[in-house]
């Protein structure tokens, strides 16, 4: 009797602990001011549900997904990934189908949010932005940006092409909804690495997304594009950096599910977790960056709204950034910028 | 006749023993090098072989499309191919066992055509297509009108075989036209020869900053006494030891618009507004300079350590002015030293990535950043394989070229 209780006790260890190792997922992220706000939202939270995260920060390296699943070495569970690896890693087989079911239901999110392999985290936006304490002429269009005479100054840009030869094309007259349709064809190409040509002598380049509102805050440059959520983390360590809005390049970011990972059930209840209206809320409040599940806005007030890509205003003369687009040319385009830059 | 013969067999017998001896003691030596040439077999040679594969390897669509290829074999390259080349391709698309064929056939056509990334995904999302060749044709028609065009179709003729020069072509801004004739790239794709020639600029100059800097510094060193030229190598050493990102930050610091160095001259008045030394060319080179500067101040500091004070000293009571006894009997005596150094810095700095990424613009990156963009972000291994090999080419060229001048091995004395 005495022995059996034993056996059933060691058992039920046995158990117990390799449910605990079953709960336990890596979610990797892309690290900062976001991280932050995921682990206050997320991963944090989830813990009391049973599911322990270890968050693992990278730069979006698709090569170390291929890796893992090349090798069958899967260590990941969840990755969170920029919007163009979404469909590039679905086709190339490095991702899981999703099944929404177990999710969210697929309404009452964002229609960009579903998709294929990937589920939309959050929105955000890549803006213009200037030092609100150093600039006395506050921007008022995208060609202002390009013009030194009117605003003169330095510029930061991302050290690439993407949004950089939207933002060219803006600034040259391009209407929001043709910048694509210009964009795919020779000569709108050629006349968007002009409109960059003329700026040349007075762009600083950034490479990391803390870079940029780091050389506004130094003055080094006076305008700079910028992801949106870092602009609100440096106003919530007492900067006064401004947004200007129209023209900005919204986007999402997605997570996803390395092929072959062997923790698909907490993998879904994570993602079940974090997808509910009011833990994306919690994020929100965090971090500037728009929920993917409707229902959330609801959940926040004015003040957090005026800051996010998502809310009415912010994103009447957005742009919505074009993955197929830049699936398809983004090799070529960037290839061709460092044939640019080099010049 | 009979003495020397019986003269001749114990010595043939100390011979013989002689090169067993040397020859055991070869196979001794061998033995205990055999851990290393194991370890350099398996974590140089092999990686560089697998690499110098990877350049030229191309698999996808010979892998993928085998029947598309076949059907077209004969056609002209310029205009719309046969219904037959569509009723292939569609046939090839529904045999691939996995979608992951599919995606890297598409991602390999589409670095050599932009645009067949979605073309190939819509066909092979569109299946089943049936129907005689030529409803094929007119169904992919319909689908997307850019079967028609000829770029996509030459894009798979092209890479039919196993085997590629494309992507070593690309690296040296060249590729193979229609018919496979090599001609340059057009001029908006023409950039590694550019960021070649720029990484032997700026790996050039580190090299000559830092010898400018390390000679007097370790000529210095080395007429301290022991001691003290301890104390002050270990001066040399901390920064040697520290990370290179933190040294990177550290500069960012310092050489900001309102950092040390703008606000320290801008107070001594020796300029009116800040200079710009960050985020360009001159930014890379103050940070990459500083941190490869221990590289050339060692074995500088060895080779004069060993040059003996007599000969300058004889050089001049022998009536030499100091100063051509310094450069005709000192300077030519460290040679040695300046080449080591130097070959180490150049060769350090040719491979340099996160200095220039983090410190320097568009233009200064070099071509390390281009090999790990096309590692980790396009996924484009064969193209970075390429840059890799052009790298390691242009490295064992020059190590060529310092061997023929120097006549020497590299020596760390």
């Amino acid at each position: 009797m005495k022995k059996s209780l034993i056996a059933l006790a060691s058992l039920s260890v046995c158990f117990t602990l390799s449910a605990r190792a079953e709960d336990a997922i890596t979610v990797v992220n892309f690290g900062g001011a976001n991280a932050n706000a995921q682990k206050v939202a997320y991963y944090e939270p989830i813990a009391k549900e049973g599911i322990k995260v270890t968050a693992v920060e990278y730069n979006g390296e698709q090569a170390k997904v291929k890796a893992m699943v090349d090798t069958k070495n899967v260590t990941w569970d969840v990755v969170e990934v920029e919007s163009p690896d979404v469909a590039r890693g679905c086709d190339e087989g490095l991702f899981e189908k999703l099944d929404y079911s177990k999710i969210a239901p697929k309404a009452d999110l964002l229609p960009s949010a579903v998709s294929e392999c990937g589920v939309g985290v959050f929105v955000w936006s890549t803006v213009m932005a200037y030092n609100g304490d150093k600039l006395k002429t506050a921007p008022t269009s995208w060609a202002d940006f390009f013009d030194t005479k009117k605003i003169p100054g330095k510029r930061g840009m991302r050290k690439g092409a993407r949004y950089n030869l939207e933002f060219a094309l803006l600034a040259d007259g391009v209407k929001p909804a043709d910048i694509y349709k210009v964009l795919a064809t020779k000569e709108g190409a050629d006349r968007a690495f002009k409109k960059l040509t003329s700026l040349k002598p007075s762009i600083q380049w950034w490479e990391a997304g803390a870079q940029a509102p780091q050389i506004l805050v130094a003055g080094d440059v006076v305008l700079s594009t910028v992801y949106n959520g870092r602009i609100d983390a440096a106003n919530r360590e007492g900067r006064n950096l401004q947004i200007f809005w129209p023209g900005g390049i919204y986007d999402l970011d997605y997570w996803v599910i390395p092929k072959g990972t062997a923790k698909k059930d907490a993998v879904y209840k994570f993602l079940n977790f974090a997808m509910k209206p009011e833990n994306q809320a919690v994020y929100a409040q965090n971090i500037a960056y728009g929920p993917t599940n409707k229902k959330a806005l609801a959940k926040l007030d004015k003040k957090v709204l005026a800051d996010l890509p998502t809310s009415e205003k912010n994103a009447k003369d957005a742009l919505q950034f074009n993955t197929a687009f830049w699936a398809d040319q983004g090799e070529a385009l960037e290839k061709r910028f460092a044939a640019w830059a080099t010049q | 006749m009979s003495t020397s013969a019986s003269m001749n067999a114990p010595l043939g017998d100390l011979r013989e023993a002689l090169s067993r001896a040397e020859s055991r003691r070869k196979w001794r030596a061998f033995t205990l090098t055999l851990p290393l040439l194991v370890f350099l077999l398996l974590t140089l040679l092999i990686p560089i072989g697998a690499l110098l594969m990877r350049a030229v390897e191309n698999p996808e669509v010979a892998k993928a499309l085998p029947t598309t290829v076949e059907a077209l074999a004969g056609w002209d390259r310029t205009s719309q191919p046969q219904a037959a080349a569509y009723a292939a391709l569609v046939r090839d698309l529904s045999r691939l066992p996995d979608t992951a064929d599919a995606g890297a056939l598409a991602r390999r056509l589409n670095t050599e055509a932009p645009g067949a990334r979605s073309l190939i995904m819509g066909a092979y999302k569109a299946l089943p297509i049936e129907g005689d060749a030529e409803s094929v044709r007119q169904q992919l028609l319909d689908k997307d009108a850019r079967w028609a065009e000829p770029e996509f179709w030459q894009a798979i003729a092209k890479n039919g075989s196993r085997w590629t020069p494309d992507y070593l072509l690309a690296s040296v801004d060249l590729r193979r036209d229609a018919n496979g004739h090599v001609e340059r790239m057009p001029e908006e794709q023409r950039a590694y020869g550019g960021i070649l020639l720029r990484t032997f600029q700026i790996s050039l100059i580190v090299t000559l900053l830092c010898l400018l800097l390390a000679y007097p510094l370790s000529y210095w060193l080395s007429t301290l006494s022991e001691r003290k030229a301890n104390v002050l190598m270990i001066v040399v050493l901390v920064p040697f030891w520290t990370s290179i990102l933190v040294r990177v930050a550290a500069w960012i610091v310092l050489l900001q618009s309102e950092g040390l160095v703008n606000s320290a001259l801008l107070d001594i008045g020796v300029i009116s507004k800040p200079l710009e030394l960050l985020f360009n060319r001159t930014g890379v080179i103050i940070s990459m300079t500083h941190i490869l500067l221990p590289f050339m101040i060692l074995p500088l500091y060895s080779v004069m350590k060993s040059v003996p004070p007599t000969y300058v000293r004889a050089a001049v009571s022998l009536g030499s002015a100091p100063l051509a006894a310094f450069a005709r009997v000192y300077i030519p005596q460290t040679l040695p030293g300046v080449g080591a150094g130097a070959l180490l810095v150049f060769i350090l700095s040719i491979g340099y990535y996160i200095t220039p990424a983090l410190l320097g613009g568009a233009d200064d990156q070099m071509l390390s950043y281009y090999i790990a963009r096309y590692t980790n972000v396009e996924v484009n291994w064969g193209m970075a394989c390429a840059l890799g090999a052009l790298l390691l080419a242009a490295t064992m060229l020059l190590y060529g070229v310092y061997r023929r001048l120097g006549k020497t091995d590299l020596a760390l004395a």
